[in-house]
């Protein structure tokens, strides 16, 4: 949303774009906020209105499957907030990636991605994908040469995450599109951990960029959701696509990111301020072996996240010094603000233990491949008090 | 714990059957019971249903009180609390009140034989005097609406006390978060949640919270007896919106202040009415009763009659012209032909309510957005 007055022309405030871009400024009713329209389908008034439709005379509904008013402007909120053209929204973050994936490729087509990532993602591209046709070839994180190395005339996208999940690597955008532009293949990004508050992958030329709305976005723990962002002619596919497979997000779940969306400004700060001091907390507890965190001068992609991100969000990997699987689950059991669950990026803290919540099956030397000691806690700092927080680790450190 | 944590988790554990972080919404209009006769915490849902108990725990714990009570609105809280009293008794409310609780006041509670007077509440001798032996209620807002008069809670409450006189305060402007009034001595807070504790425009609520469990008890009895509660998706979204409660008021109040000072510099201005100006008759008390912000109610008078009021109105383009406030999208009116219509119009004249008068509602959006927007409705 570009707001003039007086003759200049300024880019408006993020927390302006994320209360009014993408909504009509007069809605159904005289309404301030938007309605949540449960229609699954949508009536026409005559044959004629029909066939205008179909000619693409008139812009309108068709069926819950292929649009909904609200999801529209949460599509368009979502994509002025990361500077794209279109959005398309899914029931979840993994519906998305699935969505962008079988859109794009074909069998005997290729993907290359960063390996430190959702090991969600890792699964369905490793055991699903290839079960298609489609080979995948996992890269460690951040080796760039090695990523160039692995691509072949089939490879038709390159992936990674930043930050990665759980280790919080900052991938090099610059050199991660460029590796894209000379050799003509497409790129995505999942930059659910940075947010476009911290870091609008597409203005670095990226080709998707792809959200887990669960996370900050809706931002309250409530709903799930995913959005992939880019230019409008890349998504029509991936939009068609959805449309077929019909994994689409449910109205009340949509109208409750749109309202998660309002404080987006907010939160993120709250989550940056937080996440740092406790970040600097851990790394000087004399209980704490290791903190991953961008935003530590300590973690080796520092100097990266200082050039590309705002700041580094709210999530902190750490490692408790000397500890087996057992005393590092002591500390987890002892945190009273933070909870244990699964999943980050809302207003409570979470807690978790990577081992036990996300790699429970499987064997050690995977588990070392992927860097998941059995020490490592996964902390979500909400947007509690920096202090209250501070001191739940204190005491859950040593207890 | 700080305020803003307690926001978060007091009355929002998670849910003991399924561990979900955010407890479910619970829709039942009535509960199974354990036998007859034995009753469960919860029965039928107008006299108690878990959801209105997470938001009522929760808005009870950060306005520093032993319960709450959440109502279809702020109206229906209002009329509640002014249910406490009986035929004879009197009402001594503040100059500076919303427009609906002086309709309440003068067109529904007048039919029960119960009087009542307004004073202005920022002059404690003046309003004092106007005090009788029949005055059994104080009701005040502060910051006032709409001129945002600032009242001394805690010398009413003293006085008050001396009275036995009970003392309610609307916080809806100021919130908890920038003043606690049972912590000053009143005994009734009251808000309407549609406006900040929701904050996102999107429900409509009201609350009470009290000191004191006996009057809590008879609150209870008046709520459950006539049955103007809040609904648990109300409820839900209300409790949504606390959690971030803090964050939204101190950022608006900000942003307020910042306007109030641009304005207050603008020769098209006549006068700024926000606490946070020092040339502010209520400036001095808003600092000490106030928690480091002044909130993000302002009004101002514009050079210019009626016509020129409401052309400013109409040619703001993110302030959007509507009643109501406290939410994220800033919001534009005029007092005098809307949020105060139901004043009388000499009252309206009486109490400043000028023609020229226009009140903002500002939100989350950028100050540098927002100042644009009024420069250029504000024209030459």
């Amino acid at each position: 949303m570009n707001h003039s007055s007086n003759g200049s022309h300024r880019a408006a405030g993020v927390s302006t774009l994320a209360v009014h871009a993408g909504e009509l400024r007069q809605k159904a009713g005289n309404a301030l906020t938007d309605s949540i329209v449960c229609s699954a389908t949508y009536t026409f008034a005559n044959t004629q209105a029909v066939i205008d439709f179909l000619e693409k005379k008139q812009d309108r509904e068709e069926y819950g499957r292929y649009g909904n008013p609200g999801e529209k402007v949460v599509e368009r909120k979502l994509a002025a907030l990361e500077n794209g053209e279109d959005a398309i929204l899914y029931a979840s973050g993994m519906a998305a990636i699935v969505g962008v994936l079988m859109a794009k490729l074909n069998a005997g087509d290729e993907v290359v991605f960063f390996d430190e990532c959702y090991h969600r993602s890792r699964e369905f591209c490793s055991q699903h994908l290839s079960r298609f046709g489609v080979v995948t070839r996992q890269i460690r994180c951040c080796d760039y040469e090695a990523m160039e190395a692995a691509i072949t005339p089939k490879t038709k996208l390159l992936v990674s995450e930043s930050p990665t999940n759980p280790h919080l690597s900052v991938v090099d955008l610059e050199r991660f599109t460029d590796i894209g532009r000379r050799r003509n293949i497409e790129t995505l990004i999942d930059a659910t951990l940075a947010t476009p508050y911290n870091v609008k992958p597409l203005e670095y030329g990226v080709d998707y960029v792809l959200h887990s709305a669960t996370k900050y976005l809706g931002g309250h723990n409530d709903l799930l959701a995913g959005v992939i962002i880019g230019r409008k002619d890349k998504l029509e596919p991936i939009r068609k696509l959805r449309g077929i497979m019909g994994a689409i997000n449910s109205p009340h779940n949509i109208y409750l990111l749109e309202r998660g969306l309002k404080t987006f400004e907010l939160r993120m700060q709250r989550h940056n301020a937080t996440g740092q001091a406790i970040a600097e907390f851990l790394e000087s507890h004399p209980r704490v072996e290791r903190v991953f965190y961008p935003g530590l001068p300590s973690h080796p992609y520092h100097a990266v996240a200082r050039r590309q991100m705002h700041g580094c969000g709210g999530l902190i990997t750490f490692l408790v010094k000397d500890a087996d699987w057992r005393q590092t689950a002591a500390v987890v059991d002892a945190a009273k603000v933070a909870r244990i669950a699964p999943s980050l990026g809302g207003v409570e803290s979470l807690i978790e233990q990577p081992l036990i919540m996300s790699y429970y099956e499987m064997p050690i030397e995977d588990r070392r491949r992927y860097g998941i000691p059995d020490n490592m806690i996964r902390l979500s700092c909400g947007i509690e008090n920096t202090e209250d927080l501070i001191e739940d680790l204190r005491q859950a450190l040593e207890a | 714990m700080h305020f803003r944590t307690r926001a978060i988790h007091v009355g929002q554990e998670r849910d003991r059957q399924t561990g979900a972080v955010v407890p479910p919404i619970h829709i039942a209009s009535t509960f199974v019971q354990p036998g007859a006769g034995v009753w469960a915490e919860f029965d039928y849902s107008r006299s108690g249903n878990p959801t209105r108990k997470s938001f009522e725990r929760t808005i009870a714990d950060l306005e520093g009180g032993v319960g709450g009570l959440a109502f279809a609105s702020g109206m229906a809280a209002t009329h509640c609390a002014m249910m406490l009293l009986e035929s004879g008794d009197h009402v001594l409310a503040g100059a500076d009140i919303y427009g609906g609780t002086y309709r309440l006041l003068h067109k529904v509670l007048n039919r029960t034989g119960i009087s009542v007077s307004l004073a202005d509440s920022t002059d404690l001798a003046g309003f004092e005097a106007a005090m009788t032996s029949k005055t059994k209620m104080l009701w005040i807002e502060s910051p006032g609406n709409p001129q945002m008069s600032i009242s001394d809670i805690a010398a009413i409450a003293s006085i008050a006390k001396r009275r036995g006189i009970l003392v309610g305060i609307d916080n809806t402007f100021a919130t908890p978060v920038l003043t606690r009034p049972l912590e000053l001595g009143a005994d009734i807070v009251m808000h309407s949640a549609t406006k900040y504790l929701g904050g996102h425009s999107d429900l409509l609520g009201g609350a009470l919270v009290v000191r004191e469990k006996s009057l809590y008890d008879k609150l209870y009895f008046l709520q459950n007896a006539t049955g103007g509660v809040m609904g648990p998706f109300e409820c839900f979204l209300a409790s949504r919106g606390l959690k971030t409660l803090e964050l939204r008021v101190r950022e608006q109040s900000k942003t307020a202040l910042q306007l109030a000072e641009w304005l207050s510099h603008d020769r098209r201005v006549r006068r700024v009415l926000y606490p946070g100006l020092p040339a502010h008759p209520g400036h001095d008390i808003a600092r000490r009763q106030m928690a480091r912000a002044f909130g993000a109610m302002l009004s101002i008078e514009i050079k210019g009659d009626l016509a020129v009021a409401k052309r400013v109105c109409e040619q703001t383009k993110l302030f959007q012209l509507a009643v109501s406030l406290g939410a994220v999208e800033s919001l534009i009116e005029q007092p005098a032909s809307m949020s105060h219509a139901s004043y009388d119009p000499a009252a309206r004249a009486a109490h400043g309510i000028s023609d020229g008068l226009i009140r903002l509602s500002v939100g989350l959006e950028a100050f540098d957005d927002l100042r644009d927007d009024l420069d250029q409705a504000l024209g030459r």
